[in-house]
């Protein structure tokens, strides 16, 4: 059966687009709780290598999400200590965290490069994976892309409707004022970045137990960084970043297309393009600005945290 | 960021305070010494004789010794390039893709004009490496000058675009017919390669990067941008009221950083590659971040820790011939002192 262009845009979109935003709504929640977690890269790594070693060894894909979840979520505790506890720089303390991911996911994975696993199966979902075009491509996949777009919308609901949501929020907001209020903002932080840590393990997680189905040294690839930079075109809002994981998932999905079908430009251009896009995107619709930005941040980007 | 106020006092006013800040830049070494040495007693390594082979590696042979140097020089000028803006605090993750176009527009030079004789190709080189690195940073400054996108962002974004646009030049336009297979360009010509220090692979780039830091020290600490970039770091909201210009020091900054990086990119592919290759790079542009804030973006102390983290990162050829670990282990080690490092001065308050 040959798909086309369009197809095959469609689907590999819909699985780079899932990981990455599993990954950006952990950050959002993150972000909301005023703090910014550029070691996201290195948690999306330790869900990757644990997911995908618990997946080989116990040969349960769904228990190798568990364990990428919970790994994540572990593992962004580090940071958490780092930034809340002993009050490091945000900034450098995630780059440091992405650092520690790198050599950690490395010797963890050693063994496992190259080893073939059957991962996530695609569950066609009845009729609607007959329908022409979208139906392949949309409804025939595993059941983290189905469920990513459910998720993005609970945590909006977690974040807007929840009085957790609503003291997380506080905190973010001024952390001061929060305390004064009779609030707890550092649990309320290291509540926050655990979550964010569960959902960025499973973006990780999906990237190696579904979408390549292999481990490789650093396989993430700087989506970490990219689903960081989406927090701010999302503007913080768990909805809008599945936008951001469209465009995103859309880029990559063109370049990918182009190389599958041999285009005569060169790989390494195409291999930039999602990333000029979101630098781009960024430039346009990034800036820092009004009131959609979380008080608490404003100090991290604008360099005094 | 307020670590930098910390410095802005004459630092070598005092030995004593020499002697502090020696200590507390060395305890984190060896509190993440110890818990990388758990980590490989975990792996069924063993951490001593590691940490002996690595010693011996490095301290135990000229040749050795040599090679640490060579390492520190990329470092030095890595960190210098994170150093720079930092001391207004600016945030310069992207050294390692100023390095990369640095190379690159260094590598311009001897691939079009391969004639040119040495006293004419060198300073095109160095002012192309810089060039190169100084566009690509200054891409980031002005960015962040103008309100547009955080410069960690850009910064990170750009390393990427950078390491595609060097493996597309090398497979493509620039690929040297001669050498099917491998991704590089044709060799220099022998007028481009840097002078070498004795006869080993040191070269006089190690001179250039000690240069470097000086410079940063002298401007740092005896003239009026100095001044200026310590208010701007100390407090940015009084420094713009007294009219210093914030936006024109953040791009100009970048500019300078970048070009260092750029400039560290000529050197290593000039020097070590002799030629435009991909890989030239081990992270030298992420280890240089961490070195600046180990350093806390001191001038003299990024030589110090320079030279450590080169002892270090030589390390990574032992973990992987004599221990059989993954190279990228070595990772481990460094984000153990920076998290050490980190927590120590979140807690502190910053008077130092």
């Amino acid at each position: 059966m040959s798909t086309s262009f369009f197809e095959g845009v469609l689907s590999s979109a819909a699985l780079s687009g899932t990981s990455i935003l599993y990954a950006t709504v952990g950050e959002v929640i993150g972000e909301r709780s005023g703090i910014v977690n550029l070691g996201l890269e290195g948690v999306m790594l330790v869900g990757a290598v644990i997911g995908f070693v618990v997946t080989a060894e116990t040969g349960n894909p769904y228990v190798g999400v568990l364990a990428a979840a919970l790994a994540g979520a572990t593992f962004n505790m580090i940071f958490a200590y780092l930034v809340v506890t002993r009050r490091g720089n945000q900034l450098a303390s995630g780059l440091a965290l992405m650092f520690f991911a790198l050599g950690l996911t490395a010797i963890i994975g050693k063994s496992y490069v190259g080893k073939p696993i059957g991962g996530l199966k695609d569950t066609p979902i009845p009729g609607l994976a007959n329908l022409p075009q979208i139906g392949h491509a949309l409804f025939e996949k595993d059941l983290l892309v189905y469920s990513v777009i459910p998720v993005a919308i609970a945590a909006w609901l977690l974040l807007y409707r929840t009085s957790w949501g609503l003291r997380m929020r506080a905190v973010g907001e001024d952390k001061t004022v929060a305390f004064a209020a009779g609030l707890k903002p550092h649990r309320l932080q290291y509540q926050a970045l655990f979550v964010a840590g569960l959902l960025g393990g499973i973006g990780g997680g999906h990237l190696s137990i579904a979408y390549t189905k292999t481990w490789q040294e650093g396989m993430t690839a700087g989506a970490g960084f990219i689903a960081v930079g989406l927090v701010i075109f999302a503007a913080w809002s768990p909805i809008r970043a599945i936008l951001g994981a469209v465009l995103f998932g859309g880029a990559v999905a063109v370049q990918l297309q182009l190389q599958a079908r041999g285009s005569n430009v060169s790989p390494f251009l195409l291999d930039m393009i999602p990333y000029v896009v979101v630098l781009v995107v960024l430039m346009l619709f990034g800036r820092v600005k009004g009131r959609v930005v979380p008080a608490g941040l404003k100090n991290v980007f604008e360099g005094t945290g | 960021m307020s670590s930098v106020v910390t410095l802005s006092k004459p630092f070598y006013s005092r030995f004593s305070r020499h002697r502090d800040t020696l200590l507390a830049a060395g305890a984190p070494i060896v509190i993440a010494l110890v818990g990388f040495a758990i980590v490989l007693e975990a792996y069924g390594k063993s951490p001593i004789a590691t940490y002996r082979d690595v010693l011996q590696g490095t301290f135990g042979s000229v040749r050795g010794f040599t090679e640490v140097l060579v390492i520190m020089i990329p470092l030095m000028f890595c960190a210098l390039a994170v150093a720079i803006p930092a001391r207004i605090g600016m945030l310069n993750v992207g050294a390692e893709g100023q390095l990369y176009i640095g190379a690159i527009f260094a590598a311009y030079v001897p691939l079009n004009w391969p004639g040119l004789r040495l006293q004419f190709m060198l300073p095109l080189m160095t002012l192309a490496g810089f060039l190169g690195g100084g566009l690509w940073a200054g891409l980031s400054g002005y960015l962040r000058a103008k309100g547009l996108l955080s410069e960690v962002l850009s910064t990170l974004l750009l390393n990427s675009v950078a390491g595609f646009g060097l493996q597309y030049l090398v497979f493509g336009v620039w690929h040297d017919p001669n050498s099917s297979n491998f991704p590089q360009s044709k060799p220099y010509p022998e007028a481009a390669v840097l002078p070498h220090i004795g006869s080993g692979r040191l070269h006089i780039g190690f001179m250039l990067a000690l240069a470097g830091v000086a410079l940063f020290w002298f401007v740092l600490q005896k003239t009026r941008w100095g001044y200026e970039m310590r208010a701007i770091g100390g407090n940015p909201e009084a420094a713009r009221r007294s009219g210093i210009p914030i936006s024109w020091y953040i791009v100009l900054l970048f500019v300078i950083g970048g070009g260092i990086a750029g400039i560290g990119g000529m050197a290593e592919t000039s020097a070590i590659q002799g030629r435009l290759r991909p890989g030239f790079s081990s992270s030298y542009g992420y280890i240089g971040f961490l070195i600046s804030w180990m350093s806390a973006h001191n001038p003299v102390l990024i030589v110090v820790m320079s030279f450590l983290l080169a002892v270090i990162t030589s390390g990574r050829d032992v973990l992987q011939i004599t221990q059989n670990l993954p190279g990228a282990a070595v990772n481990i080690l460094m984000a153990l002192i920076l998290f050490v490092v980190l927590a120590r001065r979140g807690r502190k308050p910053e008077e130092t």
